[in-house]
């Protein structure tokens, strides 16, 4: 029979959204779904999903308040006179940021609303392929219908369960953002860019903060980008325990956290107490309560998460998902936002228009930022081989390090291009200040196809960081010194 | 005695040498700077290095760094309410930094064997200098081939009390003191970004205009930086003609200048000031070379030097870069590019020309302005209104949005041709790290970028410059472009 939505979406996020307004654009009779199940501590949140409530912009903020902490310091060298001591208070800071997410809450209400799409502050699940039920914090019911759904439920982080006391005295990222007071000396173990984001900036507002590792960090990056990366912080001051797992947490009378681990290294187990335990052990599809299996929609057995073609259905004709829930796409905002609104696009626009997930560009927001787009060194060489590849690269000095007498032996970029004669560019990486800024162009030259010879053909912004890659010219072959002089 | 002698060691004259001598050449290398009126010199490595780019993005800085010093409290930084700022530190730690450069180049000439003299060359007979150093002493040096990179010097008005009274942005970058109360001659880059700083230090500035700000950019994009600067303090007079500098003394301790002008069609104005900084229009050192001795033509409007595409003046043995060449860019990556490829070209066997289309920007005022490309009014004298669809949006850089400032205030802009795929002929930014913004998209636009490819590309989130791959608001709807969230 006649459905009463032609679009439900699931689930309010990044993906969610775009999607659902794009459809309205349309015309289209349009309903989205969201709910926050409470963290294990707690914390719940408005509309807008992961990014705006416990991701990117709270992430972004926090980091730029840590980056302001180096500009204090700065300043004084390009005669700024401030008088010691300098403090942060975490509950000022805490507050301008929730009350900054708490308007975008605000503001995707309004949004919808404007665009006539219908919001359900419920959770839903499948109760045949064309129905949803919806359950509202109360326990209410509500039975919504439509020809279309999207599933944009997202990802949770995960607990390591199997470490005594992780789920009871631990917290994740879902729960920092939204502290009133400060987590004082922090433990963040295993790294993936979350924990070493969040350690950079706690470290940076000037909190006690320890990175907690069993092997590499940023699995999946360019490996010698991610130890530069991790170098910077340690000189910047977190700590690292490299090669170590945490067994079990327990609580102290002080109220204070007790934690202990394995030294893999040494064979040794320590312990050492903290304020705060923050598990950033990867994060969980969104789909446990969404009665998959009911309608048939297959996930990956070992992710969970759903499986989708080019065109973002699944195996069930007219269920189709976006975003952080589906396999193999990268977990970006951006990637879910295009993907959602290219479906609606071919839902209702006649359009035929698939999306590219290839060369995404990404930064990751550490003290020293690490921006990059196309292939890292190692997948060039196994997609190559390392013979077939040439990878031109620099130490450089960003300016304005220079009169605040900041280190810069991480500052560093490179290219990775093909050797062959026209030398198209599969990967470029660099860390130093405005990574995003300065990688975002960039990634569209590449998605232009641009070659090394096109690149050195660009005559450069100066003084800027982003200008070096218009320059470089020593290949790792040569074994020649990279460190290049601005001027 | 020299296969090659460059005449000026600035950007393009030591990229030039260094290129020869590492081909194997024997390379001369001669720089000299006259002293400012008021006695401000320095050391080898031209303007950008001394009294161009490398000072002025430090003090750029300073003033940024000032600003970050307010927002820092928002973020829950807390130190105590007064804040100065002393000049006399940040020139000290500039100056030291710069000194570094100097020495820098002069070990860099040595370790490629290039020549260096500190003396004032002009030509006395083709193929021959006459070199003159501080002290008076003469030598002289002939070469097969020689390349004039002397760059410019700041022109003044031209009016009584100019050179007396008046400093420019040659003697400002290691001023000895407070610049204090200031005005500001002038709306060209150097202008805009001087009088933005020294407002961002906590100065009293105020911008003399005689028509428009920025000219040769993009003027909606213009007015725009103008518009925030006049928000954050600094104060503009429009329409004026200067007529006479004159000083006064006011005390036996201080001494300001009193400048007086005429505002079109009305009567004559005078206000006193701490410094007064001249800033309009730079010119070309071409006037007492000798050029005329060895028939090197130049545009006697401008001091220019004409070339050929290749850099070759009209005497075949002399070749031009860097700021004194007529019709081109005054940017030192233009310099550096053009020397290099000069010396290979020469040299190296290439043929590869300096290209120098679609040359990118950034004028770093308090809100920064990258570009590549045209300027709108440029495109449509070229193209036709109707041929060209221009995309813009107003942007609130996330890191603003906690200290709430500006909003909608950022801007980006990008012009394409309706008949060549919605090709992008012209980009424009307005906003923070607007040069990190821009370098990428300049080399996106030397691989044809296209406003398919624009949205075809993920954007990085969150940043300022992923603006660029959502941009859907046209002028031509008259759409609104008021910002509202994430």
């Amino acid at each position: 029979g006649k459905k009463e939505y032609d679009l439900l979406v699931i689930g309010g996020g990044s993906g969610g959204l775009a999607c659902a307004k794009e459809a309205a654009q349309f015309g289209r009779k349009v309903a989205v779904l969201d709910y926050v199940e409470p963290s294990p501590q707690g914390t719940k949140w408005g509309l807008g999903g992961t990014c705006v409530n416990v991701g990117c912009i709270p992430k972004k903020l926090m980091h730029q308040a840590a980056l302001l902490g180096g500009a204090l310091k700065d300043a004084q060298h390009y005669g700024w006179n401030i008088a010691q001591p300098v403090h942060h208070t975490w509950s000022v800071m805490a507050e301008a940021v929730q009350n900054y997410v708490k308007s975008l809450n605000w503001g995707h209400r309004v949004q919808l609303q404007d665009k006539k799409v219908k919001y359900f502050n419920m959770k839903g699940s499948f109760s045949d392929p064309y129905t949803i039920c919806g359950l509202t914090k109360s326990g209410k019911e509500t039975i919504v219908t439509a020809e279309n759904i999207v599933i944009a439920t997202g990802g949770r982080p995960k607990y390591p369960t199997h470490i005594a006391g992780a789920l009871e005295y631990g917290i994740t990222s879902d729960d920092l953002f939204w502290l009133k007071e400060s987590p004082g000396k922090t433990l963040t173990p295993f790294v993936f860019n979350v924990s070493l984001e969040c350690a950079g900036f706690l470290t940076g507002i000037g909190l006690n903060t320890t990175v907690m590792m069993r092997s590499i960090p940023l699995r999946g990056f360019d490996q010698q980008m991610a130890s530069l990366v991790t170098e910077h912080m340690e000189s910047y001051g977190t700590k690292f325990l490299k090669r170590c797992f945490p067994t079990k947490v327990e609580k102290l009378e002080s109220n204070r956290l007790q934690v202990t681990w394995k030294n893999t290294e040494l064979g040794t187990e320590e312990t050492d107490s903290f304020d705060t335990v923050m598990w950033a052990v990867g994060r969980a599809p969104d789909t446990e309560t969404l009665n998959l299996e009911a309608v048939g929609v297959k996930t990956n057995s070992e992710t969970g998460k759903i499986i989708v073609d080019a065109g973002e259905a699944t195996s069930v004709p007219h269920i189709y998902a976006v975003g952080d829930i589906t396999e193999g796409r990268p977990e970006l905002t951006p990637t879910a936002i295009a993907a959602g609104k290219l479906l609606a696009q071919r839902l209702f626009g006649q359009s035929s228009e698939l999306m590219d997930y290839e060369n995404v560009p990404t930064t990751v927001f550490t003290p020293l930022e690490y921006g990059c787009v196309g292939l890292s060194e190692e997948a060039a060489g196994q997609c190559y081989g390392s013979d077939n590849i040439e990878v031109y690269h620099a130490y450089y000095k960003p300016l304005e390090f220079t009169v605040a007498e900041r280190d810069a032996t991480q500052c560093y970029m490179k290219m990775v291009c093909l050797r062959e004669r026209e030398q198209r560019i599969l990967g470029l990486h660099f860390i130093g200040p405005n990574a995003g800024e300065v990688i975002q162009g960039f990634a569209l030259g590449i998605k232009c196809g641009a070659t090394y010879p096109q690149l050195m053909k660009t005559i450069g912004i100066h003084p800027t960081c982003a200008e070096e890659i218009t320059k470089l010219h020593i290949t790792k072959r040569s074994g020649l010194d990279a460190t290049v002089t601005g001027c | 005695d020299y296969d090659l002698i460059i005449i000026g060691g600035g950007s393009g004259g030591l990229a030039c040498s260094k290129e020869a001598a590492a081909l194997g050449k024997k390379v001369m290398v001669l720089d000299y700077v006259v002293p400012t009126p008021l006695g401000t010199s320095w050391g080898l490595g031209g303007t950008c290095v001394n009294v161009g780019c490398i000072p002025k993005k430090l003090m750029h800085q300073a003033a940024l760094l000032g600003q970050a010093l307010q927002d820092s409290r928002k973020y829950g930084w807390q130190y105590e309410e007064q804040v100065k700022h002393n000049w006399e530190v940040m020139v000290e730690a500039i100056q030291n930094y710069i000194g570094s450069l100097n020495w820098g180049y002069r070990v860099s000439l040595r370790e490629k064997s290039v020549t260096y003299l500190n003396s004032y060359a002009e030509f006395i007979e083709p193929h021959k200098i006459k070199a003159t150093n501080r002290k008076g002493q003469v030598t002289y040096h002939t070469a097969e081939t020689f390349v004039l990179a002397t760059g410019e010097r700041p022109r003044y008005l031209g009016i009584p009390g100019d050179k007396e009274y008046c400093i420019t942005s040659d003697d400002l970058f290691s001023l000895p003191y407070c610049p204090g109360k200031t005005l500001v001659v002038g709306a060209s880059y150097v202008a805009l970004e001087c009088a933005g700083f020294l407002a961002g230090l906590g100065l009293d500035v105020t911008v003399m205009v005689r028509s428009i700000l920025l000219r040769g950019f993009d003027q909606e994009m213009a007015e725009k930086v103008g518009a925030h600067m006049e928000t954050h303090g600094v104060k503009f007079i429009r329409k004026f003609v200067p007529v006479q500098a004159s000083a006064f003394f006011r005390s036996l301790h201080s001494m300001q200048n009193y400048f007086k002008w005429h505002m079109q069609n009305a009567r004559a104005v005078w206000e006193g000031f701490d410094s007064v900084l001249i800033a309009v229009g730079r010119d070309a050192c071409t006037r007492s070379i000798g050029l005329e001795t060895i028939g090197v033509k130049i545009n006697e409007k401008n001091g220019k030097v004409p070339v050929n595409d290749e850099e070759q003046t009209n005497v075949p043995y002399v070749y031009a870069i860097g700021d004194i060449l007529d019709g081109k860019l005054e940017l030192t990556p233009v310099a550096i590019q053009a020397g290099k490829l000069l010396a290979r070209r020469l040299y190296g066997g290439s043929s590869t020309k300096c290209d120098y289309i679609n040359v990118p920007t950034t004028v770093f005022t308090p809100l920064e302005y990258g570009s590549c490309g045209l300027a709108e009014e440029r495109a449509i004298e070229e193209y036709g209104k109707q041929n060209l669809e221009v995309y813009h949006s107003l942007f609130w850089p996330l890191e603003w949005t906690v200290p709430g400032r500006d909003n909608n205030t950022c801007y980006a802009k990008i012009i394409c041709n309706k008949h060549d795929n919605n090709r992008v002929i012209g980009f424009h930014v307005l906003g923070p790290n607007a040069g990190e913004v821009t370098q990428g998209f300049a080399a996106a636009i030397k691989c044809g970028l296209t406003k398919e490819l624009l949205d075809e590309t993920i954007g990085i989130h969150p940043t300022c410059g992923e603006v660029f791959t959502t941009m859907d608001i046209t002028k031509s709807s008259g759409q609104d472009i008021t910002q509202r969230g994430c």
